[in-house]
């Protein structure tokens, strides 16, 4: 089903897995494509229940508000209202040098954090021009895999939690825990980590680490194998999941969908494939994908994914070039610390870099890196001065929630739990 | 692939390794249709919308300004090298194409149009489906409407909101603060 990067280079690129046909046509509600309707005729034959889920509602992620109109126990109607996360980043961002800008990143996807830092520092680096030292690119890539980990972690045991299995939540967060070691052991902080520096990455990477990730790398896809044990025969899991939330490839397209719900729905397309960035093409990796476009096969794309990232991870440890983590630019990257007391020449530039920051030539880039939820874009706009003009997120859960509607043709109220869950939406994200 | 042929294409720049091909607004409907349907830009990334306002010139509300009353907005005091190049209108709009599910070369294209204030573009939600929360939300942050959006409202701020926050007059930290006794 899934073909290596290296197996296509050179090749024809073939295009999508052909799919079955999930569901004839289009399920995308019209006029409306984020807004299920419930038709008039049922309004008037039936008995109609609205019913509002959230903002605050233990089964959704974050502070989502659905309004959903029920037949009995189906959905007839729903709508999703966002924006009760909304802090204006992209605002901010604007107010802020380049440099301070980075921080406000990864503070949007909250769980997969480091993509977000990713896609901004590398376009603020495309507009510089700047070059980035292997070390700096491979660093990135390992910690990247290892964040798309820890996003996976959460949403499995986040997901199956609310769908009633308890003890996957226990399971998950013990290898989460680890993953978070591994980042507070490299950037000092557990979340929200700030390692990506314009240029490469803040600080070099310290003793000792290549070495427990190695270990992580041998317990993690046992424990893969542990939460599939715990699910995969699982009856009830298998009733909730199986057939639930369907999505063809062609609606999936439309909607614009990305990640693993686009993978899940059989359409093989990965960006870290198809467009590579950092350091992918020289590593080895399946890019999982699956058919039916249901829960299950969402659920299953993502279990297969952290297989596929662990190997990432272990190549990139095999491979992790020596040398500077950072790129030697004066103009743009901090001086050394211990120069400031020897070195006038560094202390200006210090001063100017933290005060004024650094000038970004004139242009506007996008830069589209795949997160644990899809394509992450971002678009940068500069004036050529020392702030962005404009920054703007493409957030990947922010596009999945516009799939509901589609997905919830002939669902049940409890099946809106599954397959809200299974698009994997971060809030934070969402309303940026 | 040249795209050259797109319908009413006004201009085509190569910069950062992106294309971005510049429509005439009246016919970006049919510019889109023909990129999805003969170029195979099924995919619809993102579309976002840029305020000018005050692009190269002093600033406008809701910047900052340092006690000493030196301008850090000026072009030249905080580090621009140069006034940056003219822009031909007030707001632009970028629609970022991908083609995904073609057996072609996988590609970006930035299409883009330019508008002042008060001028609608069409709505390409009939092109790809996913551009209905990106519009809302161009409307909400950016006060851009789109003719023939099937629901134009706000999306990420309440619906009771005056303003477009992302507009470059639209001042930060402007929030008028509700007293008890008011009203």
């Amino acid at each position: 089903m899934s073909t290596t990067y290296r197996d296509r280079v050179g090749g024809e690129r073939t295009g999508p897995v052909p799919s079955p046909a999930i569901y004839e046509g289009t399920r995308i509600p019209s006029p409306i494509p984020s807004i299920l309707q419930v038709p008039a005729e049922l309004r008037e034959a039936a008995d109609i229940l609205e019913v509002n889920f959230g903002p605050n509602h233990p089964s959704t992620h974050g502070v989502l508000r659905l309004v959903v109109e029920l037949d009995g126990e189906r959905v007839v109607g729903l709508y999703a209202v966002v924006g009760y996360l909304h802090t204006g980043f992209e605002k901010s961002m604007e107010q802020k040098t380049w440099w301070k800008g980075i921080p406000y990143a990864p503070r949007m996807d909250y769980v997969a954090f480091q993509a977000n830092e990713l896609a901004f520092v590398m376009a603020v680096e495309k507009l510089l021009g700047i070059e980035v030292p292997p070390k700096a690119t491979w660093m990135r890539m390992l910690l990247s895999e290892l964040n798309r980990i820890h996003s996976h972690l959460v949403w499995l045991g986040t997901s199956a939690l609310e769908l009633g299995a308890i003890s996957p939540f226990w399971y998950t967060f013990r290898e989460r825990d680890r993953v978070l070691d591994l980042f507070e052991l490299v950037t000092g902080v557990r979340m929200h980590t700030r390692y990506f520096q314009v240029g490469g990455l803040a600080e070099d990477v310290p003793p000792g680490f290549f070495e427990q990730c190695r270990q992580f790398c041998h317990v993690m896809p046992k424990a893969v194998d542990q939460y599939e044990a715990m699910l995969d025969q699982n009856p009830i899991w298998l009733a909730r999941t199986k057939g639930v939330g369907l999505l063809s490839a062609r609606d999936a397209i439309a909607l614009g969908q990305s990640g693993p719900v686009l993978r899940g729905s059989g359409v093989d397309w990965d960006l870290r494939r198809a467009t590579p960035y950092l350091a992918y093409d020289e590593v080895e990796f399946d890019v999982p994908v699956k058919s039916n476009g249901d829960v299950w096969d969402r659920y299953k794309v993502r279990m297969d994914e952290m297989r596929e990232s662990v190997r990432i991870v272990e190549q990139s440890l095999e491979a992790m070039p020596a040398g500077r983590w950072i790129a030697d630019d004066r103009k743009v990257v901090l001086p050394p610390r211990e120069e400031l007391h020897t070195s006038m020449e560094t202390l200006i530039h210090h001063f100017k870099l933290v005060t004024e920051g650094f000038t970004v030539p004139e242009g506007e880039v996008y830069v589209a890196v795949e997160s644990a939820r899809g394509e992450f874009g971002c678009y940068v706009c500069s004036d050529g001065g020392p702030r962005p003009w404009r920054v703007r997120f493409r957030a990947p859960s922010f596009v999945a929630l516009e799939a509901t509607a589609t997905c919830m043709g002939e669902a049940l109220v409890a099946d809106m739990i599954a397959v809200v869950g299974s698009l994997d939406t971060v809030m934070g994200e969402v309303d940026r | 692939v040249t795209l050259g042929d797109v319908p009413g294409v006004v201009e085509t720049r190569e910069a950062h390794g992106e294309t971005t091909v510049v429509v005439d607004p009246a016919r970006l409907v049919e510019a889109c249709t023909y990129l999805r349907d003969a170029e195979g830009f099924d995919f619809l990334s993102d579309l976002s919308a840029v305020d000018y306002l005050g692009w190269g010139e002093k600033p406008v509300a809701g910047y900052w300004g340092s006690a000493s009353g030196r301008d850090l907005n000026a072009p030249g005091a905080a580090g621009h090298r140069r006034v940056p190049a003219p822009k031909p209108k007030r707001f632009a709009v970028n629609y970022h194409l991908l083609r995904v599910s073609q057996a072609l070369e996988p590609r970006r294209v930035r299409v883009q149009i330019w508008l002042d204030e008060g001028e609608t573009p069409q709505s390409v939600v009939s092109v790809w489906p996913t551009a209905d929360w990106h519009e809302r939300e161009a409307w909400d942050m950016m006060g851009i409407g789109f003719d023939g959006h099937p629901n134009l409202v706000r999306i990420l701020m309440s619906d009771d909101w005056v303003g477009h926050p992302l507009r470059k007059d639209y001042p930060i930290g402007g929030e008028p603060v509700r007293f008890s006794d008011a009203e």
